[in-house]
């Protein structure tokens, strides 16, 4: 059997967890964490027989040692020399999944919470109550199950109705991998309130070279006429795993905007799931990855059109280079009552070396009839003839590919709505890519 | 300033160029002319240093230089430029965007500091000025959507920013309107100087009208087989190309 090790590795976490919670195993949490860890251990971690990840293979991931809730010294001047840290706003960081205050800037007032989940537990019972696990899919996923069962913390982001909010709400993630490989799991819920406005930021960085393991699930509601901004920028190093399932339910009239930009993970795999509960709902889901050296980044993402009159919009590209490969797996679901659907789906890919691959599959399945879908997707070199071009002008060739790789990426990059980390985007694709 | 002796090209099996013998002094002006399918593009391309064609014979020197040995970068920075048949579109690339770094690349190579913004903005409004080119095309992506006469007049409006040596203007006629043909060989006219030389790839005889060549050279199956002056073309206006094939076919044929 697959993932024997691994799979000793969580249980005996799971027991540990539990020996702690003396007088509260009982509790409606609890219940749910063991129902979870039951499942889990029924699915178990996704090999590549299973549909859903035929072409990522987390078979390494057995061989590892992990350290739960390792300790770190990871301070604020290590922060302020990481990539993103000048970016300005709210912002709640985790380090080895472990809320750091000293590396927040919580910024509560009454109309935003910005809360660790154990606070929220305490502060905001009934959004807990109503929200917390409600949205994502455990029946079938079992590393969403394995979150479930597993995660101690996180944070919930709570924006009240009729509130614009301006500034960014920035979750950072660091993994401390300096001295031992750790496994988190982490699990935060994101409200946005009914004609209200935000914008979420989640940054995943590494700091060392070992190995990280990251399970995180983040699930969003997006109340009725609200707007929610998603970006998820993915730094992390060559021997990192990535797990993270963003789970989205919108209502009538609501806008969801994410971009989920990769330019480093040594194994990354996205899924970005939403489920548009009601009628009117718009949303745009735009995507970038750029994976050099042996880096493997899959993202998957899943439409659910349950009702009538949405639109949904997706355009992913990717650049690869070296012997990285890509996956991109696009569901669009159109129910039986989501007649008057708009949905558009986008891949297109650049392959800058023979080694590199990329697996691209779009995945339409309609039931309604009065709906216009499209999907496309596209995978190929950079043209020779504008290459050619560009040097016959005195560019010469690695600057020629550079500029129309950065070009390439910039048609994501563009659709950020905060000026600061397109800029800082900007310049690190700009560096990767050369 | 240009000297192709006995050059020789072939793409795949294919041979293209058989033996091209062509020298071009400083401030000439040469007309190709040609049917279709005689190889011009293939010289022209075989000059700007396209990798796919493969020299098989025959050298080009350049200015001093072995041509041949130089990367197309390094041509275009030694002051070949040339104005494609078909200019390339490049999404997501201003044409601004685009010339600034050429300019600024060539003038890397030549050890020179590169032009800041509002140098490059004046030379470029200058430029623009000159060729009748709007402001609005050039903040597009580079030929994206562009017309086809659109397409022509950036070639000539980049020829102006980068001031080549050597011009090679590849059907740069085709497909402009009487105005725009105009505009175009005023661009020509303009970069006219003792110093720089032109290369005009034409099927018409118009186009000589406006930029008058000092040679007129007729390029049929891979090889230069006739040379004359600007009259050569009002002659090849008249009569077409069948007079000049049969001589050429003829003495082939006596030679082998
Ligand atoms: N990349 C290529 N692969 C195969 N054949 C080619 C290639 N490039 C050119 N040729 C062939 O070489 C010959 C010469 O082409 P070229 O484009 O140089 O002609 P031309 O004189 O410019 O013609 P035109 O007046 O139509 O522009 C043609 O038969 C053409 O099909
Ligand atoms: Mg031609």
């Amino acid at each position: 059997m697959s993932f024997q090790n691994i799979q000793a590795q969580f249980e005996a976490e799971f027991e540990n967890i539990q020996k702690k919670l003396n007088g509260q195993s009982g509790s409606d949490f609890n219940t749910i964490r063991k129902e979870s860890f039951v499942k889990f251990k029924q699915l178990g971690i996704p090999t590549v027989k299973h549909e859903d990840w035929k072409y990522s293979n987390l078979k390494n991931l057995d061989k590892i040692q992990f350290s739960f809730n390792a300790k770190s010294n990871f301070s604020k001047s290590d922060l302020d020399a990481l990539p993103f840290s000048s970016l300005e706003g709210i912002s709640i960081c985790f380090v080895n999944g472990v809320f750091s205050e000293q590396l927040s800037q919580l910024g509560n007032t009454p109309k935003i919470k910005v809360l660790t989940l154990e606070a929220a537990i305490e502060q905001i019972p009934n959004v807990i109550e109503k929200h917390y696990g409600s949205y994502i899919e455990t029946e079938k996923e079992g590393l969403s199950a394995l979150n479930n069962a597993l995660s101690n913390s996180g944070s919930v982001i709570v924006i009240d109705e009729n509130y614009v909010l301006e500034s960014p709400i920035i979750i950072r993630y660091i993994s401390d991998v300096k001295t031992a490989d750790i496994a988190v799991n982490i699990h935060n819920l994101i409200v946005v309130g009914k004609h209200s406005e935000a914008k979420i930021v989640e940054i995943f960085q590494t700091e060392g070279e070992k190995t990280a393991f990251s399970n995180l699930v983040t699930e969003i509601f997006v109340d009725k006429d609200a707007i929610a901004h998603y970006y998820k920028i993915q730094d992390e190093n060559d021997q990192s795993y990535h797990v993270g399932t963003t789970q989205v339910n919108q209502e009538d009239k609501s806008y969801f905007y994410s971009a989920t930009i990769t330019l480093n993970g040594g194994f990354v795999r996205n899924n970005l799931n939403l489920v548009l509960n009601g009628q009117y709902i718009d949303n745009h889901m735009y995507g970038l990855y750029i994976p050099n050296g042996k880096q493997h980044v899959d993202n998957h993402t899943l439409v659910d059109h349950k009702m009538p009159n949405c639109e949904s919009n997706e355009l992913y590209k990717g650049v690869l280079m070296d012997s990285s490969n890509g996956v991109f797996n696009g569901k669009i679901f159109v129910r039986e009552d989501a007649q008057k659907t708009n949905a558009y789906q986008n891949c297109r890919n650049v392959i800058t070396s023979d080694t590199a691959s990329m697996n691209s599959k779009p995945q339409l399945e309609i039931w309604a009839d009065d709906v216009k879908c499209s999907h496309g997707t596209t995978t190929g070199k950079l043209n020779d003839d504008a290459i050619f071009y560009m040097q016959s002008r005195g560019i010469p060739k690695p600057e020629a590919i550079r500029l129309q790789l950065v070009a390439f990426a910039e048609d994501v990059v563009s659709q950020i709505k905060i000026e600061e980390l397109r800029e800082m985007l900007d310049s690190m694709i700009e560096n990767k890519l050369k | 300033m240009l000297k192709i002796s006995n050059l020789q090209a072939r793409v795949e099996s294919k041979e293209i160029l058989r033996g091209i013998n062509l020298e071009i002094k400083p401030g000439e002006i040469h007309a190709i002319m040609g049917p279709n399918g005689s190889g011009k593009s293939t010289l022209a391309s075989v000059l700007a240093g396209r990798e796919d064609y493969e020299v098989t014979g025959g050298t080009v020197e350049f200015n001093g230089k072995d041509l041949l040995e130089l990367a197309p970068e390094e041509r275009a920075a030694e002051g070949i430029f040339l104005a494609f048949q078909y200019p390339v579109e490049i999404p997501g690339v201003t044409t601004i965007n685009f010339l600034k770094t050429a300019i600024n690349q060539i003038r890397k190579y030549h050890e020179k500091e590169p032009l800041d913004a509002a140098q490059f903005l004046k030379l470029m409004k200058e430029k623009a000025k000159s060729v009748k080119i709007d402001d609005q095309l050039l903040r597009r992506s580079l030929n994206e959507g562009f017309s086809g006469g659109e397409k022509k007049r950036n070639e000539i409006f980049q020829m102006a920013m980068l001031e080549p040596s050597l011009g090679i203007l590849d059907e740069t006629d085709s497909g402009l309107d009487i105005d725009a043909l105009k505009i175009v060989a005023d661009g020509v006219n303009q970069l006219r100087s003792s110093d720089r030389s032109f290369i005009v790839v034409t099927h018409y005889q118009r186009l000589l009208d406006y930029i008058v060549p000092d040679f007129v050279h007729v390029l049929y199956k891979g090889r230069i087989v006739k040379s004359g002056t600007k009259e050569l073309a009002l002659e090849l206006e008249e009569k077409g190309y069948d007079w000049i094939k049969s001589e050429a076919d003829a003495l082939e044929a006596s030679m082998v």
